[in-house]
């Protein structure tokens, strides 16, 4: 769709104030509070626009394909650091931003946030903006284009962003070790204190799995020192692959999922139901039906948030309640983007 | 720029010092002029001017009723750590309170296993790596000035260093940042987990020049000190030839933990000053580090040199042990101290373009010096396109002032058009706030504005400082076109 279409149909719905959901392919529809309003579709606006290998830096359109992307940055033996999760084959690069995302290597190489160096969005009223650059150092103006990460479209519909990328490691391994959660969480902060090229971690049911990566001496040299029990290639590759997409057995079922964000040395919250620890322990998986309540005032205890992630009813909200302070200018800020509450109102809290 | 000219309203004054005596020691607030004095400029010393007061809290409770106060008489306040700044960001207000966070200078906290410190804003940059290296940790991000410039200022600039490229600027690597908005709130923006509950207000605050809050304690990520570090100093007899070598370390898949190029105008000044070693025949060096476990080290400087020599490297040096890293690496963060000992005056640049960009960008750099009659020598953060050309000068002789702020705009200008940014890490402050014109449209500024009212509705916090109002835009535009330097209606503004 060209431009000017979306910026008509922005316009429109501005004008009557109606509710636009900002959808790509719809595989997020999951995440946050449920999508209302009428469809804004992103896909049309697609396609890479630059890509310079030596610079680091790829700049694409909302609705390219997030395979698409990972294809074109292999060919170059490049990767999106934060290697985020689809959740669908037609995960587009706009709600992977929107949805500020992150999978197992956040923890060691940075989230979609950390990758951001510039966006050009529509906000409410329909007009074009441009924040940030193509370039990994930027300090004019505040940075909007990180503040994007992770705002559900409600701040703008992402037209095109600019990420920063990393060459893909040469070598990787993944190791396993027999744990109980507690001994788990205590070596995988002692191993993140040292220089080791820890690139993602997962925790299950007294199985610990690490991931090496980096060069083929460094991997070499840190399996040898940490032990463990190596697992092949192609089951490792797997693995990964079913805690970044949720199609590992953990995930399957209907008891609600929780996220719960945690400063990694946390000790193991005693809640009801199962857990998978990633990122080191700074990332918890809860499958409970436990009142919010009891879950959000567990994370907040332990100095992080619970985001209900997965689940057939979000009465209490997604997110965790945010103080005052923090509400009023997270309001204040929608109505500098967006002043007549159009852009995926409620998705991430029910007041705008 | 501007003079020392006090024009205080000294009833103002009076009245502003005594509402904050009435709760902070006598100690706390300054208002007399050989007192006040000292603050009148940050890092960039040509802007100067003497504030109305100075005050100097010791507590968070004190810093809160401060804002609280200035808020309720409408005063304004400029945040200020320690004053190393170079884009004037804490240049003080005539009509206002200038905020020091000098006294907060304690490490509040350190967790090893967690590695996380809490600090309070005045602690300088290199104390924090100081005080948590016998637990093996450091702190990454690492400004030249880092030996005097705070946390606090460093929030607010999103201060990088010479590791950026791998480690990542501030931005990178604060977990949380506390303070107080104008109206003396208190907030917290992170946490001590990787990620909050809504918008990424941490993102926002870090780099946003004290215009949102004011600071008063940093949650610090602290990574482990690699096992080996080591260095290769490489020597170009051509300066385009030294940046494509940057682009070929890059193309061959390695991420350099340091990646920085000096002109041999910027060698010839170093060498003088600290012996570092540098080959004072080069057009152009790089100093091109690696990091990490011992036998990656190895391979890596191993494949960097094999590269750098297929890059066309006159000369290849490798630092043999960490006495002679440190060596190789002193010229670099002295580099603008020993330009400021072979001319009264310089002017650094901060511009950022797109690596390929660069040697366009050196050829119009050596044009300006020719059309300014200005020497420039160029140090530069390779790795990720962050120039300082530094413009010698003496500000005593009023027409080198007025050419070398011509210079420096044109060589800004340039960086935009080819697809940078004004300012990569020393922000934009006073002295880059025309730029922003050329840098955004109406409509960016407009929300940048925006964004500031959700924060401070009535502009109190550093005003006048890293966005320009829209009015100031139009006549720079006017200025501009009737210069009839530039005029460059096409530029890209992404």
């Amino acid at each position: 769709m060209s431009l000017e279409k979306l910026q008509e149909q922005l316009r429109e719905a501005a004008g009557r104030g109606a509710a636009l959901c900002i959808r790509g392919s719809g595989s997020k529809d999951f995440y946050g509070n449920a999508p209302r309003g009428d469809i804004l579709d992103t896909r049309a606006h697609a396609g890479v626009v630059d890509y310079e290998p030596t610079e680091l830096v790829m700049t694409a359109r909302c609705g390219t394909l997030l395979a698409d992307i990972q294809e074109i940055l292999g060919a170059k033996k490049q990767m999106l650091a934060f290697e985020p999760p689809h959740f669908g084959a037609g995960a587009t690069l706009g709600g992977c931003v929107a949805a500020g995302l992150s999978g197992p290597r956040r923890a060691s190489a940075g989230s979609v946030r950390d990758a951001m160096l510039g966006a050009k969005i529509l906000d409410g009223r329909g007009q074009l903006l441009a924040f940030g650059g193509q370039v990994m150092k930027n300090v004019a103006g505040y940075d909007v284009s990180r503040l994007l990460a992770g705002s559900l479209g409600t701040l703008g519909v992402i037209l095109e962003v600019s990420l920063k990328l990393l060459p893909r490691p040469p070598e990787e391994r993944t190791l396993k070790f027999e744990l109980p959660q507690a001994k788990a969480l205590e070596i995988l902060n002692r191993w993140a204190g040292q220089p080791l090229p820890v690139s993602a971690s997962a925790w299950r049911d007294g199985e610990l799995s690490l991931r090496l990566s980096g060069a083929a001496s460094a991997v070499r040299a840190a399996a040898q020192k940490l032990g463990g029990q190596a697992v092949a290639q192609d089951e490792a590759a797997r693995f990964w692959e079913g805690v970044r997409e949720q199609s590992a057995p953990f995930f399957a079922g209907d008891a609600p999922l929780w996220r719960l964000s945690l400063p990694s040395q946390a000790p193991a919250l005693e809640l009801p139901g199962e857990q998978m620890l990633e990122w080191g322990g700074a990332l918890r998986w809860l499958r409970s039906s436990a009142e919010a309540q009891t879950v959000r005032a567990a994370a907040a205890q332990a100095g992080g948030h619970a985001t209900l992630f997965r689940a057939a009813q979000k009465s209490q909200g997604a997110f965790a309640p945010l103080s005052p302070v923090l509400a009023r200018l997270h309001r204040d800020l929608k109505r500098a983007f967006d002043p007549a509450g159009i852009l995926n109102p409620g998705r991430m809290y029910p007041e705008f | 720029m501007g003079s020392a000219l006090p024009e205080i309203d000294v009833q103002r004054q009076r009245q502003v010092a005594q509402a904050l005596r009435a709760f902070l020691p006598e100690r706390c607030v300054l208002w007399a002029q050989e007192d006040t004095q000292p603050y009148e400029c940050d890092g960039l010393t040509a802007y100067r001017r003497v504030p109305m007061v100075v005050a100097l809290p010791e507590t968070d409770e004190q810093v809160q009723r401060i804002l609280r106060t200035c808020n309720a008489l409408g005063v304004p306040v400029v945040p200020r750590g320690a004053g190393t700044g170079l884009s004037g960001g804490a240049l003080p207000p005539g009509d206002g309170v200038l905020l020091s966070l000098a006294k907060f200078m304690r490490v509040l906290r350190i967790d090893p296993l967690a590695r996380t410190a809490v600090v309070q804003p005045g602690v300088r940059n290199a104390a924090i790596s100081d005080v948590v290296a016998p637990y093996g940790l450091y702190y990454a991000p690492d400004p030249s000035s880092q030996i005097a410039c705070s946390i606090g200022g460093n929030v607010a600039e999103n201060s990088g260093g010479v590791h950026c490229l791998k480690y990542g600027l501030t931005v990178h690597n604060v977990l949380r940042v506390r303070g107080y908005t104008i109206e003396g709130e208190a907030v917290d923006f992170g946490s001590e987990a990787l990620d909050s509950a809504g918008y990424d207000l941490l993102a926002l605050a870090i780099g946003s020049e004290g215009l949102l809050a004011v600071t008063t304690e940093v949650t610090v990520k602290l990574l482990p000190k690699p096992e080996a570090a080591r260095v290769i100093m490489a020597s170009f007899d051509d300066v385009e030839k030294a940046g494509d070598a940057v682009a070929a370390v890059i193309a061959a898949g390695i991420v350099p933990a340091g990646l920085e190029m000096m002109d041999k105008p910027a060698t010839a000044a170093v060498e003088q000053f600290v012996r570092a070693g540098y080959d004072l025949d080069a057009a152009a060096i790089l100093l091109c580090e690696s990091d990490g476990m011992a036998a990656e080290v190895e391979d890596e400087i191993a494949r960097m040199k094999e590269v750098l020599a297929a890059a066309g490297a006159t000369r290849l040096a490798v630092s043999r042990d960490e006495a002679e890293r440190l060596r190789f690496w002193s010229g670099r963060k002295a580099a603008f101290p020993a330009v400021g000992r072979i001319s009264p005056d310089y002017y650094c640049m901060d511009g950022t373009i797109p690596k390929k960009r660069l040697g366009e960008v050196l050829i119009f750099i050596g044009a300006m010096e020719k059309k300014y009659g200005l020497r420039c020598p160029n140090v530069f953060h390779a790795g990720d396109g962050n120039l300082h050309p530094l413009i010698l000068f003496d500000a005593n002789d009023p027409d080198q002032l007025r050419r070398t702020e011509a210079f420096a705009a044109e060589v800004l200008e340039k960086c935009v058009e080819v697809g940078g940014t004004i300012t990569g890490e020393h922000g934009v402050g006073v002295e880059k706030i025309d730029q922003m014109c050329v840098q955004f449209g109406a409509a960016e500024l407009e929300t940048f504005h925006a964004i500031k009212h959700a924060f401070d509705a009535k502009g109190l916090l550093n005003p006048g400082k890293a966005v320009p109002a829209l009015a100031r835009c139009a006549e720079f535009g006017r200025r501009h076109v009737n210069a009839g330097q530039l005029g460059q209606p096409g530029l890209p503004r992404f």
